[in-house]
């Protein structure tokens, strides 16, 4: 069949008719130096088939032993997910496929190490985790001839350097409801990845892969529609796209009286639509059964509890503190984006000064987040920014220096002081405003009259008149308060 | 049994290969006795066992290749060793062969299979670096059935070895070459590796001693894998003590082996010379009368229990019901891994590829012509045990089975150190005669089965001869690292075996 | 008896297995797989839904190596048993649509 155009997509996808239902996947390689059952290095960007030894090229004869510490970021990862961590055994799934040596994957089957589960997004609501197992990785194929692309190429290339670098994939329960949701949920689920130390969360290196099951129903059934799995999105903007195409195509095949195959997908990002991956009919039987070459993984109580006891704060618990210090709902979208992009210690930074939190996370969210974009560093000290804050707060800057002074602090670093002195902003203390305000009025009896009469039209030829008086050092802000609070005495 | 240099070179007629003399006529541990003191040469020793080789190995065909040169380099090594008094080990300048499913650093090893042609491993097995830290001299890759799977030596790409004591019948399987080598003198000690029976059938059919040792004991690092849960390496001596000492070489944890077991190995020889008084042994009923199991071979196993209550061991029949349902439960497991193990044999990485116009085409291609066909039908038998639908029935029942004949073999060591029980139904058959019809073949492993189902280990001993003046194999079982007692009920049979028998000498060198 | 599998599940098998069987090795390997399903009716018929099973001889548990850097293979060594290699990867004809 055609599938629907793009922005179609969008607009099916979200009709009224059908609602969707989506559940994650999400691949997470761990960060450990070497691979999950053999010493050949875990890294990326290498030349080809460097990474190698009998292990991981499968070699006949050769048998796997289980890294313990990709055992302890398992154990990390489950337990920010609130997963239960339980005795455990490996299975094989076996397939043929040229990136899989062995032409089967060691992967956790009906037992994994963490089991249940689940994860808070910034918007409060709770996605259920099904499981979050360990695997091996496969290796790599590249298609040569026909513009790379898989089908049409004319034969493929393997390296094993990826082959046995150890995985932990998430599951999600089928509780994220559209294409936005999942994008948070991915967001969410990377930042949590992150802070356990077990995964350096780089989608566009691979370390975070996902793939995802979508399927709809009409709008409050209780009944699931037949799910489709799509994979090879690489990027966030690419799985929200595919979400939507796939949600929309889906309702369409329904809404014309069709069904849905139960099948996998492949999401083409230059087309901008999902293909199904096979044509031949060969219903998938991976024969799992206990990998006889290992045995029962069945972390002790003692590490269970000792990898709880050393987790470090989650962004979920980042985003309580900052806004309980803000006094704002853990829910506001300040507040996520402060944890998102790391900034939550300056938040802490000011409380620390006694400065006002809720001001420094306004500056944080807008100010700083929008000079980071998505990422990137800053040259902000803890004091530095606490001070400007301060100063800001007490009206020695107005807003509008405050925020030049933070810009330029971001990228250069400095005091607070010296760039404002630097960019000629003179303080102008809460006495000096008065004062102007005074004379300004003094000058203006007519337009003063009106004002108090309740003309606010004529706020800003007031604000206008006191600018150009204070060479634009005035807390304009401050200055429309005065100008009220005369009026309100008059 | 006349002398080799009447044999007929066609391999027609009573051929006694298994003929010896000299350092080919000793023991292992006399060897290495011989080298340590300088009394023998390392290389005087292994170009006499080159020799009869040369003499026989055309008609016995028990290697796939023999490694003559990187032997002669090895062996100078250990003599150079000795006349610096340097002590070369416990093998020292014993010959050794090698199945050819045990991988060797740069020397081919293809599991006698088209589809490994050219495979020149990048590495050594465990068991191949502890003999050779040993003092061993390698011989050679000894021919087996393709992958370990059969019970006969037929089943090899390379054609079938013969047994030494009758070229027309077949040395067992599948390690037939590695006994066929130890008991024609190519060889002093051999390794097989034993999945339901692998080692202790062709020690039984070649008259000579083979070691299943408990699962776990020795390392399976560099073994190319048949069935990993059932898959032990274990050793063929002309003697009990030669086994043993060639166990207490080979066994002990590898880290590089999860399911190696932990701690320090019992030690093989530690009860030899001790005599069997006191020792309860139990004869397994529901083998020792098991369907197919011939007259000969139910008395020399009525032998070997009279012998040992002879020697003042307590022997009684005992039952084990759940050893009925081995043979069941072991073609179920046994291919079901071999399916997963053997998928690897896709002509991407190593060994041989058919062209294909497309990855599957290729794989399809490569795998059939690289295969034959038993390692085909296990294949699909393991597959299908496997398949969404038939895993209950099949591969989770075996399972359960497993577990029931634990539990039986645990219940009846409460009572006895030892069982005994035939090794093989029958003694050697004639090329040929079981090939048509796999399930006959399968049949001769249904004693042998229950051990590697259990993970205990079991040991075939030579005891009298059967039919033809064949050798028979008396197997004496034991509970997991029970070793040392298995041993010594060993060597008491071994003492006292009808005369001339369960030595391949034969009669005339008596 | 009534036939314990039949060619087309033989043929499956096959296929799962990356087997190619001409007609007359179909034929003969369904009757042989057959007699040896056959003869497992045994265990098929044993009662033991409560028994667990052993998927390994000793139950064993948490073996692990420390996460240490070892050697790797000499690539080499490793391409130069390939059938077929181009630059430095390992060659293989095309993969179609059928993925797995
Ligand atoms: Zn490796």
């Amino acid at each position: 069949m055609s599938g629907p155009t793009d922005g179609a997509a969008r607009d099916a996808g979200r009709g009224a008719d059908w609602e969707m239902v989506i559940g994650l996947e999400v691949h997470c390689e761990l960060r450990t130096a070497t691979k999950l059952f053999c010493g050949c290095p875990n890294s990326f960007g290498d030349e080809p088939n460097v990474n190698v030894c009998p292990v991981c090229l499968g070699l006949p004869g050769s048998l796997p032993v289980l890294n313990k510490q990709a055992v302890e970021f398992a154990l990390r990862i489950g337990a920010a997910l609130h997963s239960l961590a339980q005795s455990s055994i490996f299975h094989r799934k076996n397939y043929f496929y040229p990136d899989m040596p062995k032409d089967f994957q060691i992967s956790q089957y009906d037992v994994p190490i963490n089991a249940g589960g689940w994860l808070e997004l910034p918007s409060g609501k709770r996605i259920g985790i099904v499981r979050a197992h360990i695997e091996e990785d496969t290796g790599k194929t590249t298609h040569v001839g026909g513009g790379g692309r898989i089908h049409d190429a004319g034969y493929s290339l393997v390296d094993y350097n990826r082959a046995g670098v150890p995985l932990v994939e998430i599951v999600s329960e089928p509780d994220i409801s559209s294409a936005e949701e999942a994008r948070e949920y991915v967001e969410e689920l990377r930042a949590i990845l992150v802070a356990t130390g077990a995964s350096d969360g780089k989608m566009e290196e691979g370390s975070l892969r996902v793939d995802c099951n979508v399927s709809v129903k009409p709008l409050g059934s209780e009944e699931l529609g037949t799910r489709c799995e799509i994979k090879n999105m690489n990027s966030l903007r690419s799985l929200g796209r595919a979400i939507a195409y796939e949600a929309a195509r889906q309702a369409e095949v329904l809404s014309a009286g069709g069904r849905v195959t139960q099948e996998t997908r492949h999401w083409d990002e230059a087309e901008g639509r999902t293909h199904s991956m096979r044509s031949k009919e060969e219903a998938f039987d991976y024969r799992y059964f206990p990998e006889p070459d290992l045995v029962t993984l069945a972390p002790s109580k003692e590490w269970v509890e000792s990898v709880k006891a050393n987790l470090g704060t989650m962004p979920a618990q980042l985003r309580r503190r900052v806004a309980d210090a803000a006094g704002v709902p853990a829910s506001s979208e300040a507040v996520s984006t402060v944890v998102r992009l790391g900034l939550e210690g300056l938040v802490g930074a000011a409380v620390d000064a006694k400065a006002d939190a809720g001001l420094a996370l306004r500056r944080l969210a807008n100010e700083v987040a929008g000079e980071l974009g998505d990422g990137g560093g800053h040259n902000l000290g803890r004091e530095a920014f606490a001070h400007l804050v301060l100063m800001e707060q007490r009206g020695e800057l107005t807003s509008a220096q405050a925020r030049s002074v933070l810009k330029i602090m971001v990228a250069e670093g400095g005091q607070p002081e010296e760039v404002a002195s630097r960019l000629g902003f003179k303080a102008l203390g809460a006495g000096a405003l008065e004062a102007v305000v005074e004379e300004v009025v003094a000058a203006n009896p007519r337009e003063w009259e009106r004002y108090a009469g309740g003309d606010d039209k004529l706020t800003g030829f007031f604000i206008g008149k006191i600018k150009a008086a204070t060479g634009g050092n005035a807390d304009l802000k401050a200055a429309s308060e005065l100008l009220r609070s005369r009026r309100g005495a008059s | 049994m006349s002398s080799p240099a009447g044999a007929s070179p066609t391999g027609q007629g009573p051929v006694p290969a298994a003929s010896l003399s000299g350092s080919c006529a000793m023991s292992a541990s006399d060897i290495a006795a011989g080298v340590r003191s300088g009394e023998l040469s390392a290389l005087g020793v292994l170009e006499e066992h080159l020799s009869q080789v040369e003499r026989w190995e055309p008609e016995v065909h028990a290697f796939n290749l023999v490694t003559a040169d990187a032997a002669r380099a090895r062996a100078r090594e250990v003599d150079a060793m000795v006349a610096k008094g340097k002590d070369p080990g416990p093998l020292a300048g014993v010959p050794v062969a090698l199945k050819d499913l045990l991988c060797t650093r740069g020397v081919p090893t293809t599991c006698s299979s088209r589809i490994l042609a050219g495979w020149r491993p990048p590495y050594d097995a465990t068991v191949v670096k502890k003999v050779a830290e040993a003092g061993a001299v390698a011989v050679g890759k000894a021919n087996m059935d393709e992958f370990a799977m059969g019970s006969s030596t037929e089943h090899s790409a390379t054609g079938p070895t013969r047994n030494p004591h009758d070229l027309k019948r077949v040395p067992g399987g599948s390690s037939g070459g590695s006994a066929a080598a130890v008991a024609a003198g190519f060889s002093a000690l051999a390794l097989g590796s034993d999945t339901g029976g692998s080692i202790r059938q062709p020690a039984a059919l070649c008259g000579v001693v083979g070691v299943k040792p408990t699962y776990g004991l020795v390392s399976r690092y560099g073994l190319v894998a048949f069935a990993s849960s059932l898959d032990q390496i274990g050793p063929f001596g002309r003697s009990v003590a030669d086994a043993a000492l060639a166990l207490d070489v080979i066994s002990g944890h590898d880290e590089l082996d999860s399911t190696s077991l932990p701690g320090d190995p019992p030690r093989a020889a530690s009860r030899l010379g001790r005599g069997v008084e006191g020792l309860r042994v139990g004869v397994i009923a529901e083998l020792a009368g098991a369907e197919g199991i011939s007259p000969d071979v139910a008395a020399a196993l009525d032998g070997a229990a009279q012998s040992l209550a002879a020697s003042g061991a307590k022997v009684e029949e005992i039952s084990v019901p759940s050893v009925r349902f081995g043979l069941s439960a072991y073609y179920m497991i046994a291919p079901a891994e071999a399916s997963s193990n053997l998928a690897r044999y896709d002509g991407v990485r190593y060994g041989f590829r058919s062209p294909g116009q497309d990855i599957t085409e290729m794989y399809m291609a490569t795998r059939s012509v690289g295969f034959g066909a038993e390692v085909k039908r296990r294949i699909m038998l393991g597959t299908y045990a496997l398949s969404a639908g038939y895993y209950d029935a099949y591969y989770g029942k075996a399972q359960k089975v497993r577990t029931l004949i634990i539990r039986d073999f645990d219940s009846a060591y409460s009572s006895f150190d030892v069982l005994l029980a035939p090794t093989s139904p029958t003694v050697a058959f004639e090329l040929g005669a079981k090939t048509a019809d796999p399930l006959a073949m399968y049949l001769s492993d249904v004693c042998t089965i229950p051990s590697n189902l259990a993970g205990h280990p079991a040991m075939s001993v030579p005891f009298g001869k059967g039919e033809c003046g064949l050798p028979i194999g008396v197997q004496v079982l034991a509970p997991a690292l029970g070793e040392p007692v298995m041993f010594q009920v060993a060597e008491a049979l071994e003492a006292a075996a009808p005369l001339g028998t369960g030595d391949p000498h034969g009669e005339e060198a008596k | 008896m009534a036939q314990l599998i039949s060619e087309q599940e033989v043929a499956h098998v096959a296929r799962l297995a990356r087997l190619a069987l001409s007609a007359e090795e179909l034929e003969l390997y369904t009757t042989q797989l057959a007699s040896v399903l056959g003869h497992a009716g045994d265990i098929e018929a044993l009662d033991i839904a409560d028994v667990a099973p052993t998927a390994h001889p000793f139950p064993l548990s948490n073996v692990f190596r420390e996460d240490e850097l070892r050697p790797c293979l000499d690539r080499q060594e490793v391409l130069a048993q390939a059938p077929l290699v181009e630059s430095d990867r390992f060659r293989i004809p095309r993969i179609l649509s059928e993925a797995q």
